[in-house]
């Protein structure tokens, strides 16, 4: 056995082997290769590997969707079989004694340049298919797998950290456990399991090391522990945690299709926090009441391109249609500081945090906005969309994305595209100058909605991505608190709501404090609705203090 | 050598999936057969891209040669070919 202690950074306990995550973007080199005839022999394994796959892949959509489908892939096999496009890489390979990669590169680029160069829109959109089936012959010849896990059973994922890019990627149905080297409670890995309601551990540093691999291992997202290959003694103690798991997701069950509401009768909205719309079959199974939170970065860190208003517009749509009614918040772009996206060509920063971020590239790119805007008013026309502006630091910022949305609403009405006017505005709240400044804002908008992670970090001056300032990253800091408070009173005089959509709201440490405080809405991911459906139900609001306000 | 001519029918002309077909067919056949437009250029049709590299389109007329191998029951199993598919 094999124990390995690092920080848990969501809950729960799981069991499975241990899967090392293959990063892709290997770079591709100039560097002559060593020997031309192993460089042949690899193009030719991975050509009749990728013909395989295709091949395979057709006969799964086949059964799943029907032949149109099934022919793409069939004809993309048909590509990587075609005689000259082999040809062209063995060619290139004897005259560049390059390696089979680089090889492999330089054919794709060139028929897929031959396609675009024809006259014909239809041809010039296959250099596309060659494109895909070049870096499928890739992926093979580099042992990367799409979705980044090359396993038949689920794993517990390990990893150095993930990048949010990186994250989006994965094929989240054969997780069952982060365990990362770096990372954070606060970063994206943390947050994408807690968001899936799985467990992870980060922080484990070299102890986590590439020949762990393959093994079995019980993890546990509370302690942190991992034990691998556990013995006996140590796995009776997580096989009861396990069990005792599985009891209490029974329990929460019961409180499925219960009001949120204390027992003195002060109802909370109780929404959930989404990364894409993926994640909303999460919040209709855990019984969110709906989306405090759905994050557009998804759109833009899974792209390598600006997405277009279409696409957009259909994600919003199906989350919108798919919440019947109920209020779904979405976040105009929140990219800069710890989400890069290439395509944006942002400068680099001394201090990204501080940086051109969020609701400062919209503004400085109103182009960007503007697609984004008007994918969103489109939506509203199909549920009940709210949008929320990042960042906010200034008064004048909201008036300037007010009459971008007023820009927006009047091209729609001359194009007599249907959108809702009654649409709600609302800004996080997350830094300091947006709490002095709550009353006047207060005024411009139809809610508040505090990002706690952001907020805490501005305030006490802590960078959340620094693993290693423990307490004094401190999110229960009186100053936080206070902020809250601050906000909340504001955002009551001016007669708007106030949410929370940060980790904090899912705090039950802090819930009586909230409920003091008077927050409106608290905003989770979808596994913590119904434990926090439980501790409401419990909770009488009258006899609730706000002495964790006090220093 | 067996030859005919044929005058394409599909809206987009012999695009990527057909031809992928018409690629797959031919290598089936014991003959080489080649395709040629009008103006000229020519590529086998065993060979997907170069055949997309043609351009065909609808309303092109093409000269299918058929050379080597049985080329009579080739050539009509070419020819069936392309009045199914293209």
């Amino acid at each position: 056995m094999i124990l390995l202690q690092g920080k848990g950074v969501s809950k729960g306990v799981a069991n499975g082997p241990v899967y090392f995550f293959q990063r892709p973007g290997i770079t591709i080199t100039n560097a002559p290769a060593s020997n031309i005839e192993t460089e042949r022999e690899r193009i030719s394994a991975a050509q009749e590997k990728s013909i395989a796959q295709l091949n395979d892949l057709a006969e799964k959509v086949r059964q799943e969707t029907g032949d149109e489908t099934a022919l793409l892939f069939e004809t993309h096999a048909m590509f990587v079989e075609d005689e000259d496009y082999v040809e062209c890489m063995m060619d290139t390979l004897a005259e560049e004694k390059c390696t089979a990669e680089r090889a492999v590169e330089i054919a794709g680029e060139k028929f897929a340049a031959m396609l675009a160069a024809m006259d014909d829109a239809y041809m010039q959109a296959r250099a596309a298919d060659i494109k895909d089936v070049t870096r499928r012959i890739l992926n093979n010849l580099m042992g990367i797998v799409e979705g980044g896990i090359d396993s038949e059973v689920p794993v517990i994922l390990a990893a150095d950290d993930l990048a949010p890019s990186e994250t989006i990627q994965l094929d989240k149905s054969k997780i069952l456990g982060f365990i990362t080297q770096g990372g954070s409670g606060n970063s994206h890995t943390a947050i994408l399991a807690r968001t899936m309601g799985i467990p992870a551990i980060s922080g484990l540093g070299d102890t986590l090391k590439p020949e762990l691999g393959g093994r079995m291992a019980y993890i546990d997202g509370e302690t942190g522990q991992v034990a691998v290959e556990p013995d006996d003694i140590t796995l009776a103690a997580f096989q009861a945690k396990y069990e005792k798991q599985q009891e209490m997701k029974e329990l929460l069950q019961t409180m499925k299709g219960q009001e949120d509401v204390t027992l003195d009768g002060r109802k909370i909205m109780l929404y959930c926090n989404i990364g894409s719309p993926e994640d909303i079959a999460a919040v209709l199974s855990n019984d969110g009441r709906g989306i405090g939170l759905f994050r557009s970065e998804f759109l833009y860190l899974a792209s390598d391109n600006y997405p277009s208003e279409e696409e957009q517009f259909q994600a919003y749509k199906e989350v919108a249609a798919a919440m019947e009614g109920r209020r779904v918040v979405i976040r105009t772009l929140d990219i800069g500081a710890d989400k890069q996206v290439g395509y944006f060509g942002l400068q680099k920063e001394e201090n990204p945090a501080l940086g051109v971020r969020a609701i400062r590239i919209c503004l400085n790119r109103p182009e960007v906005f503007r697609t984004q805007l008007r994918a969103l008013y489109r939506a509203s026309a199909y549920g009940k969309v709210a949008i929320m502006f990042p960042m906010i630091t200034s008064v004048w910022e909201v008036k300037e994305c007010k009459r971008a949305c007023q820009k927006v609403m009047a091209e729609l009405d001359t194009e007599g595209v249907p959108y809702r006017k009654d649409t709600e505005i609302g800004i996080m709240i997350e830094t300091p100058a947006s709490i002095l400044v709550a009353e006047e804002l207060a005024k411009e908008v139809d809610f508040f909605s505090v990002g706690t992670n952001d907020l805490t970090q501005y305030t006490l001056a802590c960078d959340r991505q620094a693993n290693d300032l423990g307490k004094f990253f401190d999110p229960h800091h009186p100053a936080v608190l206070r902020a809250l408070k601050i906000a909340a009173d504001a955002a009551h005089k001016a007669g708007i709501w106030i949410g929370i959509c940060g980790e904090l709201g899912a705090d039950m440490s802090l819930l009586e404090t909230f409920l003091a405080i008077g927050i409106d809405e608290l905003s989770v991911s979808p596994t913590s609705v119904l434990p926090l459906r439980a501790q409401i139900r419990k909770s009488i609001a009258k006899t609730c203090t706000l002495e964790l306000l006090e220093c | 050598m067996k030859k005919f001519e044929y005058t394409i029918n599909d809206p987009v002309g012999i695009h990527a999936r057909p031809a992928g077909l018409l690629a797959k067919a031919a290598k089936a056949l014991d003959s080489t057969v080649t395709i040629a437009t009008a103006d000229g250029r020519s590529a086998a049709a065993s060979k997907l891209m170069a055949l997309m590299g043609l351009g065909i389109k609808q309303g092109d007329t093409v000269s299918v040669l058929i050379e080597g191998g049985d080329e009579e029951a080739n050539a009509v199993a070419m020819e069936q070919f392309f009045k199914d598919n293209l």
